[in-house]
């Protein structure tokens, strides 16, 4: 009797497992050998914006499939020079140490500029202050003001927010804004800024702290937030960041958003990149809250 | 005369000593790949410069002493909530409570073993680090204290669980000596039946550290990731960075080779040491009553 159930269950697992095998195999026949793969990977500031692009493309190429993964500009980056992405999204340029590695492991990158962005800096809405200039900020961040009642707000103290050091929108700030555009300049962030692993850690806490501030890239922004006028130096307007200010060049903290191949692109990855350059794609860019290169 | 009965025996007692010895041997080769990656280290990083206080590895600061006490702190803040919750928790399930509320006590406390720590990671985000920045005036309620609490949270079900298990092996002999002896109720739990059960008590304890120190979705999310050095006791209100987090956040970026992809596995062996040392303690305790016990009973 044992046995007769014994094998009734091997019987049973057989039957089950041949039915996986069948599935698969149809699911081989439908993707032909002519699917193209396009791997696409890195800044989080652009994830959403690949993504988006992504689908866009394949609702009208039905044969290519490209995948986006996030994980920040430095992830994407060490990814191409490894050789295992096809294009690597970056908030940030390349640094000439990763151009070295890159030309060490026989790839060599080609830059796209594919959209631009603007740094929104960012506190609670019911904090009283609104506008700073770029000093102040770099002040703030790396330490030197410690309080909201030193720029005339309340007396409470500065909670500073961050991205993680592989986030090239981190680099970029610390470059532009700490480091006020100077390479010579060694200031470092405060050791008291907390690296929050995603934007929405930031959103989030800014949205339940009053003390805190915190900057990331404008497509990030929801309207619950309060985004801060910047003027570049003290005697300067101050100014919002809005696609006009950006594409005018007058908001002093907005970026270029790159995309990276190994070498001149071609075949599916070619068209991809063509694409992105059409009204249609550039299109997307304006809604998803950043700024596209080209007027649509 | 072979028969089937004899090679059927040999071969399942092969494989049997076969997996019992792979286990080994996966440990010690994961250990070995850490020490390879790892090395390096040593010889690219000059040692003032790692125990250095600051952790800013895109500029070479490579200072990991931040990391290590980040995770100490944790570490020690969430065993000094876990071990009392979880001991009176246990001795009230397995000594205290009537049978009708041990049976929904005891899965209960499964079922919060069983969240993933990501989610109770949110939930700290989103709930708790709010309502202990009021509570507490703090600047952020993203700091160690946080982190402790949620991975107390995380360690307690391993704690009552293996306690509880225990505290029911004791013999019902040792109680009812006790008892008839004329010890109140809670005389007999705490100098009879809880030290008889010591050995798988801080069995309990040493596998909710081990759960604690490698923990990392959970401290990721709600410790605030800052590298600060401890300053007193009140550091403890504010936010670090534990060892955990930083391999997490970290390990995607790197190039491979590079100085910071060798201190990151740096820092992966000296967790892998500090487990080392909490469960090879663990186990001398636990020798160490057993001999005891033996001497006793011979």
């Amino acid at each position: 009797m044992q046995k007769f159930i014994l094998a009734g269950f091997v019987f049973l697992i057989w039957m089950n497992g041949g039915c996986i095998n069948s599935s698969g195999r149809n699911d081989q026949d439908i993707s032909s050998s002519t699917d193209k793969y396009i791997e696409n990977k890195g800044s989080d500031t652009i994830v959403n914006l690949a993504l988006a692009w992504a689908e866009e493309y394949q609702k009208s190429n039905q044969d290519t499939r490209v995948s986006v993964t996030g994980g920040g500009s430095g992830t994407g980056i060490a990814a191409l020079i490894n050789g295992t992405v096809d294009i690597a999204n970056a908030s940030r340029r390349m640094k000439s140490e990763e151009y070295e590695n890159a030309e060490a492991n026989g790839i060599e990158p080609h830059e796209f500029i594919i959209a631009k962005d603007a740094i929104a800096v960012i506190v609670n809405h019911a904090n009283p202050i609104d506008k700073l200039t770029l000093e102040q900020i770099s002040d703030i961040y790396s330490g030197k003001i410690r309080n909201w009642s030193v720029l005339g707000g309340e007396d409470l103290p500065i909670v500073l927010l961050s991205r993680e050091t592989n986030s090239g929108t981190h680099v970029y700030f610390l470059e532009e804004v700490l480091r006020l555009g100077d390479k010579n300049n060694p200031t470092l962030f405060s050791r008291d800024t907390l690296l929050l692993p995603s934007s929405e850690g930031i959103s989030s806490e800014i949205r339940l702290n009053p003390n805190a501030i915190g900057y990331d890239g404008l497509g990030y922004v929801t309207p619950d937030l309060k985004v801060i006028a910047i003027a570049k130096d003290p005697g300067a307007a101050y100014i919002l960041p809005t696609p006009e200010t950006v594409i005018g060049n007058t908001y002093p903290i907005a970026r270029d958003l790159y995309m990276y191949t190994n070498g001149a692109p071609s075949g599916a990855v070619e068209e991809y990149i063509n694409w992105i350059f059409t009204p249609d794609a550039q299109n997307i860019v304006s809604e998803l809250g950043f700024i596209p290169i080209v007027n649509p | 005369m072979f028969k089937s009965r004899d090679w059927s025996e040999f071969v399942i007692t092969r494989i049997i000593k076969l997996t019992g010895y792979s286990t080994i041997i996966f440990v010690v080769l994961i250990f070995f790949f850490l020490l390879n990656e790892g090395f390096p280290t040593f010889i690219e990083v000059p040692f003032a410069s790692l125990i250095s206080d600051r952790w800013y590895p895109i500029e070479g600061y490579y200072g990991i002493l931040p990391l290590l006490i980040g995770s100490l702190v944790v570490t020690v803040g969430a065993t000094t909530i876990a071990i009392p919750v979880g001991l009176c928790t246990a001795i009230f399930i397995s000594e205290i409570s009537p049978r009708w509320l041990r049976d929904i006590l005891k899965p209960a406390v499964e079922i919060l073993g069983g969240i993933p720590s990501v989610v109770l990671g949110f939930l700290g985000i989103i709930v708790l680090s709010p309502y202990l920045r009021v509570l507490l005036n703090l600047p952020t309620g993203l700091s160690a204290f946080t982190g402790a609490v949620l991975l107390a949270a995380m360690s307690l079900p391993t704690i009552v669980s293996i306690a509880d298990d225990a505290l029911d092996a004791v013999p019902r002999s040792y109680r009812n000596a006790s008892l008839a002896l004329g010890a109140t109720d809670w005389q007999t739990i705490w100098n009879v039946t809880v030290p008889a059960a010591r050995s798988g008590i801080l069995t309990a304890f040493m596998l909710g550290i081990g759960r604690t120190i490698g923990e990392t979705m959970t401290v990721m999310m709600v410790t605030g990731n800052a590298p600060v050095l401890f300053k007193g006791f009140l550091s403890f209100l504010y936010p670090v960075r534990t060892m955990t987090a930083t391999i997490a956040a970290e390990m995607g970026e790197v190039a491979t080779g590079s100085i910071h992809y060798h201190i990151l596995f740096f820092i992966g062996i000296i967790l892998f040491l500090f487990s080392l040392v909490i469960n090879i303690t663990a186990s001398a305790v636990v020798f160490r009553q057993h001999k005891k016990v033996e001497k006793i009973l011979s």
